[in-house]
């Protein structure tokens, strides 16, 4: 009798104290939030500190010793020509491709805003880039950019633009190259650029449009004086994301050129991986890595800034 | 006279318009009608310089295809690529909906600032990462396995997803649960029973973008996997197809495209809600 009341009364109890804590929201929320942090800082934080240690270690694939060697890592990267070869490529391919990104997603978002027939399909065939692996479109453009049998190359010469004798080697001379990367990352980010900037442009009340138009404002002047001054900070949004997108990036690099000829298109990515994993040199891959960092955390302060100004307003 | 001269505009500025979307499509789409159309080529069509590339001088083949599906392991990459993309999908709804629900009902400063913590974490890209992974996957012992790819993918997909969702719970009126939490349910309660299942659009969303994020990583992928009957698709292709002097067009494009195309139809049903969450947080 006697246990039967126990083991009713200590149930009773345990579903009590179940239910007070399910019903307590500072305890529901840790509980709630701590899978997903401990995760994150487990596979995030600690690669990222171990990175760190690597950097300043002679840490190499087959090597079970790890050292401390101090910045001997950095000041053989430094000395390097192909880190400031590197260096530059990846700052003039983010640089040059987000510049004409941000125009042509303009463009193309204000001309989408515009009801007409067939817009869904426009939508699917310009989201395409973004969506598919980012390996496999590259692939397509290695096929376009072939040595031998380049489409480019083919309607150029039919269309007169090319000579007998001109046939430019897109992956094969440094200049080419790179503009070739560039076109590349075009390609890829502008899909997401312009949906951003488009959920921009849709936002604005129509009223603000009115006014403008009885205020008599021209096309350029409503364009550059309302229309760009409002969608600014969506705008640096989806900018940001492309300078993070780019400035990272080692895919469109290692299928289209695996950083030739002769290392002259190599980012800091891809010199990493071949440094790194495929010379089995970790110590100095991860040190070349921790490079994109700088740029990283700026670009996260501005995203800060931009969150903080826009609630404000 | 007035009216001529504004139907004349009014054409001109259709045909403006026209002429910008088709320079945009032609540049955005054209790679994926390139694989299209060298997918059915004859070899010996896609080698003869002296033919137009666009248009069929031999009949149609399957013949690449038969190529892909049979002589080479695209079935099992395929087959990789679904089997990492549905654990990882699992493992991030677990996380990340309880997460997403706790910082979008939470109060106080520091719920804002975990959010952004959390975002943030989502640009810490997988090139500053991966070294040090390689060793952590190597001690593991898991090298060369699937696994791998399924311990480190929650990595990114944990907080973009998270995000995501935190946006989707913030736009369910609070009033809902505490009409539930009045009718004695207690707050997990109102959580399990009324936010979630009018929830299913938003998780469908996180769902479908986890799994993109999947399907589309290449670098822990190329890194920690050196045996081909492991490779996703996205690294596969690229690294297994693409080897040698001999490339075999035909097939390599028919490997894009076909892993390209049913999931860029599906993510253009959700794209809106997606834009909405990418920008959300940082911009509303």
């Amino acid at each position: 009798m006697s246990t039967v009341a126990g083991t009713f009364g200590k149930t009773r109890t345990q579903h009590h104290v179940l239910s007070r804590l399910a019903d307590n929201d500072r305890w529901l929320w840790s509980a709630m939030l701590a899978p997903a942090i401990l995760y994150i800082i487990l596979l995030v934080g600690f690669p990222f500190l171990l990175s760190l240690y690597y950097s300043v270690s002679n840490a190499t694939v087959a090597g079970r010793e790890v050292q401390f060697v101090g910045l001997e890592n950095f000041r053989r990267i430094v000395e390097s020509g192909t880190f400031w070869l590197s260096l530059r490529n990846t700052v003039v391919i983010t640089v040059v491709s987000q510049f004409l990104v941000v125009v042509l997603a303009n463009i193309l978002a204000t001309a989408l805003l515009a009801d007409f027939r067939g817009k869904w399909l426009v939508r699917l065939l310009i989201l395409l880039p973004w969506v598919a692996p980012i390996s496999l479109g590259s692939i397509g453009w290695l096929w376009i950019f072939d040595s031998i049998y380049s489409v480019i190359n083919w309607t150029a010469r039919a269309a007169g633009l090319l000579g007998p004798n001109e046939w430019p080697i897109w992956l094969g001379e440094p200049n080419l190259a790179r503009t070739s990367i560039i076109i590349v990352n075009v390609w890829r980010i502008l899909p997401l650029a312009t949906v951003i900037i488009l959920a921009g442009l849709s936002s604005i009340p129509q009223d603000i449009h009115d006014a403008a138009e009885v205020d008599g404002a021209g096309f350029w002047r409503h364009h550059f004086e309302i229309t760009t001054p409002l969608i600014l900070p969506i705008t640096l949004v989806a900018l940001l994301f492309g300078i993070i997108f780019t400035f990272t990036d080692l895919i469109v690099v290692f299928v289209l050129t695996r950083g030739g000829p002769y290392d002259t298109t190599q980012v800091i990515a891809s010199w990493a991986y071949f440094t790194g994993i495929q010379g089995g040199d970790l110590a100095g891959g991860a040190a070349i890595s921790l490079f994109l960092f700088p740029v990283l955390a700026g670009v996260a302060i501005l995203f800060l800034w931009v969150a903080r100004r826009a609630e404000v307003t | 006279m007035i009216s001529q001269f504004a139907r004349g505009r009014r054409i001109a500025s259709r045909a403006g318009h026209a002429a910008i979307l088709i320079f945009f499509v032609t540049f955005l789409a054209f790679p994926f009608y390139w694989m299209a159309i060298t997918t059915f080529k004859t070899t010996q069509d896609l080698h003869n310089i002296q033919n137009n590339p666009y248009v069929f001088h031999d009949p149609p083949t399957l013949r690449h295809l038969s190529v892909l599906f049979n002589d080479t392991q695209y079935l099992q990459w395929l087959y990789n690529t679904g089997f990492v993309g549905v654990i990882v999908v699992v493992i991030t709804l677990l996380l990340a909906v309880p997460a997403g629900y706790a910082l979008a009902r939470m109060t106080g400063a520091w719920a804002q600032t975990l959010g952004t913590a959390i975002f943030l974490t989502y640009l810490v890209p997988p090139t500053i990462l991966f070294i040090p992974f390689a060793r952590i996957v190597a001690a593991l012992g898991l090298q060369d396995s699937v696994w791998s790819l399924v311990l480190v993918y929650p990595s990114f997909t944990v907080p973009f997803c998270t995000w995501l969702l935190m946006g989707f719970f913030k736009a369910i009126p609070r009033d809902l649960e505490e009409a539930a939490m009045i009718d004695g349910l207690s707050r997990f309660g109102a959580f399990l029973k009324v936010v979630m299942p009018i929830s299913t659009a938003g998780m469908l969303t996180a769902v479908i973008f986890a799994f993109t994020l999947v399907t589309q990583e290449f670098v822990y992928g190329v890194t920690f996997i050196t045996a081909s009957s492991s490779y996703t698709v996205s690294v596969g292709v690229p690294t297994f197809l693409v080897r040698g002097d001999v490339y075999f067009w035909g097939s390599m494009m028919a490997a894009c495209l076909i892993a390209s195309v049913p999931i860029a139809i599906i993510y253009n049903f959700f794209v809106d809600r997606f834009v909405a969450g990418f920008t959300g947080g940082s911009i509303r």
